[in-house]
């Protein structure tokens, strides 16, 4: 772009009178940065000759009126500089408001111990809302919404189902070959099978699909409910006496309930055909030998103990998905916001899960 | 002035499609310098495909547009263009993360390189010059109403002073005396920075009010282009509907 010629101002000294001459393109694409100040000391009413003025837009003239304050007062200026100096002045705004002060620590902290208090007011109050409609549902059926319910499960469960039973089935191998050296060295290379066999079980057949779904499911459920926030969705569905609850939680919360075991069950033979093929590579462990092994060493109650944390978990996720999607309000960035938050929730919320579960099946002593 | 510098944009032969969906067939439109030119039409009449046609948003299936005498089809031109034009979203597309300073400060910065003070004193000044207070500037997108969004919309589009402005619907949505307001703001605006202006529009007051002339879409072409008062003489059944749809109505109502 031609940028034409550079904008200038000077003093023209005639008889003691001063002339401020503009000069040049005064033009946005000129004025990146304003233009040296003169001085006009001697005069308090300088004349201003703008007749070598070239191009002048609004920018222009802000850089005008800064520079000679009185310049929009100024006699005799073509009609349509006037006007367009008599504009910019009325627009001409002195500084915004200064910025809100910091305010001081204890005010801080006290906000964010409010936000956190308000945080956990709104958690029960979502909690006590997924349990009315879930109780309703239990007593009538009917309530439930086959289709919703049916579409959850397929995207939530049948489409992480590959991706889940690959993860375990690396995990299950990757737990036999480290335990198969140490294992080797002790000389008793057999005891790999219970090693195997009980960390996938109660585990990682367990925490796998749990930290998948979280990332997967918690994400899609916090962007889809916060979306239909942000577009007035669930406002319209509230007017038409549809409660959100059935409509939009309950599905997604029943469609894990119900897909997360048995996405377990398939993870732990994963994980379990992992190993097998694993120690039989490794240590020419035989599978017929691997699984009569495992029958006979590795209880039962293993599996047990592993899938009865799973409801517990999928609710967690599907819990922290489903209640940031419905704390979105407003703009973009907030639904971004709550879906990370959402995430980081679950995954945490899962893994604490997982750690008391640890504990209170070690003092019970199952 | 020449003829040629007369016409700020011109369109010739503009053929667009979607799929088997014909919506402009050898559409020619010229605008005028300094004049306000309002696009009407049904809806559905491919108004917004016509402007997003003009503003290079998609490359038509024939035809010439020409915008400042060059032609569209040739990519560093257009780029030279495109900071001569300023565009006003029907619902103001302002950027939700940025405060509504930062909004009218982002092309500055982008294409001016304006910093520091002097770029907030610009920014305030543009703010000012669409009629919104200092104190809106603080705030986010999302805090402001309808009207106070479709104004700041305005002061980006005027941020680096284009000499061609295309606002989509800058009246629908705001109740009458806040669209007269407008309207007024447009005007004035249009007559002191030395505007073109193309609008998109159905507010039959905007176009007695403030604009120079029409062009009305229908049939896959421009039908008619002409001052308010030439159209509402015109023959065209939709033309003829549109203006005394109105006044029918009310009197049917009346009976």
């Amino acid at each position: 772009m031609k940028l034409g010629s550079r904008p200038e101002i000077f003093v023209r000294e005639e008889q003691e009178n001063a002339t401020l001459v503009v000069s040049g393109d005064w033009i946005t694409q000129n004025l990146a940065e304003l233009p040296p100040t003169v001085s006009y000391g001697s005069s308090d009413h300088p004349e201003i000759d703008c007749s070598e003025l070239g191009r002048i837009d609004s920018v222009g003239a802000l850089a005008i009126l800064t520079l000679v304050h009185r310049a929009a007062k100024i006699e005799g200026l073509p009609e349509n500089l006037a006007r367009l100096f008599e504009l910019v002045d009325a627009a001409t705004q002195g500084e915004d408001a200064s910025e809100a002060a910091r305010h001081p620590l204890h005010v801080r902290l006290g906000k964010v111990v409010y936000r956190a208090g308000q945080s956990i007011k709104t958690s029960a109050r979502f909690l006590g809302k997924l349990e009315v409609s879930l109780v309703r549902s239990i007593a009538n059926p009917s309530r439930i919404r086959p289709v919703a319910l049916a579409s959850s499960i397929q995207k939530a469960g049948l489409e992480s189902l590959p991706l889940i039973a690959i993860m375990t089935f690396f995990i299950g191998a990757v737990v036999a070959l480290i335990g198969s050296d140490l294992l080797e060295q002790l000389g008793a290379a057999e005891l790999v099978v219970e090693l195997v066999g009980i960390s996938v079980l109660r585990e990682f057949g367990v925490l796998i699909p749990a930290i998948l779904l979280a990332g997967r499911s918690t994400s899609t459920f916090a962007a889809q409910i916060g979306a239909m926030r942000m577009n007035q969705e669930t406002e319209a569905m509230q007017v038409m006496g549809i409660d959100l609850f059935d409509a939009l939680v309950l599905p997604r919360f029943l469609s894990l309930l119900i897909t997360m075991p048995l996405l377990s069950v398939i993870a732990m033979i994963a994980g379990l055909a992992g190993g097998l093929v694993a120690s039989w590579g490794i240590m020419g462990v035989s599978p017929i030998l691997f699984i009569e092994r495992l029958e006979s060493a590795v209880e039962i109650r293993h599996f047990w103990v592993g899938i009865a944390k799973v409801p517990v978990l999928a609710a967690a996720i599907a819990i922290t998905g489903c209640r940031h999607g419905l704390a979105v309000k407003g703009d973009v960035e907030q639904l971004g916001s709550r879906v990370t938050v959402a995430v980081v929730q679950a995954l945490f919320a899962i893994i604490f899960l997982d750690a008391a579960f640890a504990v209170l099946f070690n003092v019970f002593g199952i | 002035m020449s003829e040629e510098n007369d016409q700020i944009i011109s369109v010739q032969g503009l053929t667009t499609r979607f799929g088997d969906h014909v919506v402009h067939e050898d559409l020619d439109l010229e605008v005028r310098r300094g004049e306000i030119l309002a696009i009407i039409g049904g809806s559905g009449s491919g108004k917004s495909v016509l402007v997003n046609a003009i503003l290079g948003l998609f490359e038509p299936h024939s035809g010439t547009i020409e915008i400042f005498g060059k032609e569209m089809s040739n990519a560093s031109d257009r780029l030279a263009v495109d900071r001569r034009i300023g565009v006003m979203f029907q619902h103001g597309a302002l950027f939700s993360s940025l405060t509504v300073r930062q909004n009218v400060e982002a092309p500055l910065i982008e294409h001016a390189e304006l910093r520091g003070e002097w770029l907030k004193r610009v920014a305030l000044m543009k703010i000012g010059l669409v009629g919104l207070e200092a104190e809106v500037a603080r705030q986010q997108p999302t805090e402001l109403s309808g009207g106070m969004s479709k104004r700041v919309s305005v002061a980006r589009a005027l941020a680096l002073d284009p000499e061609l402005l295309f606002l989509d619907e800058p009246t629908s949505g705001l109740d009458p005396i806040g669209a007269a307001e407008f309207d007024q703001l447009i005007r004035t605006l249009t007559d002191t920075l030395g505007l073109t202006v193309v609008m998109i529009t159905h507010d039959l007051d905007s176009l007695y009010s403030i604009c120079d002339r029409a062009a009305v879409v229908a049939d896959r072409k421009i039908v008619e282009i002409a001052s308010i008062p030439e159209l509402e003489q015109s023959d065209h059944p939709w033309i003829k509907d549109f203006f005394a749809g109105r006044a029918k109505r009310a009197k049917e109502r009346n009976c």
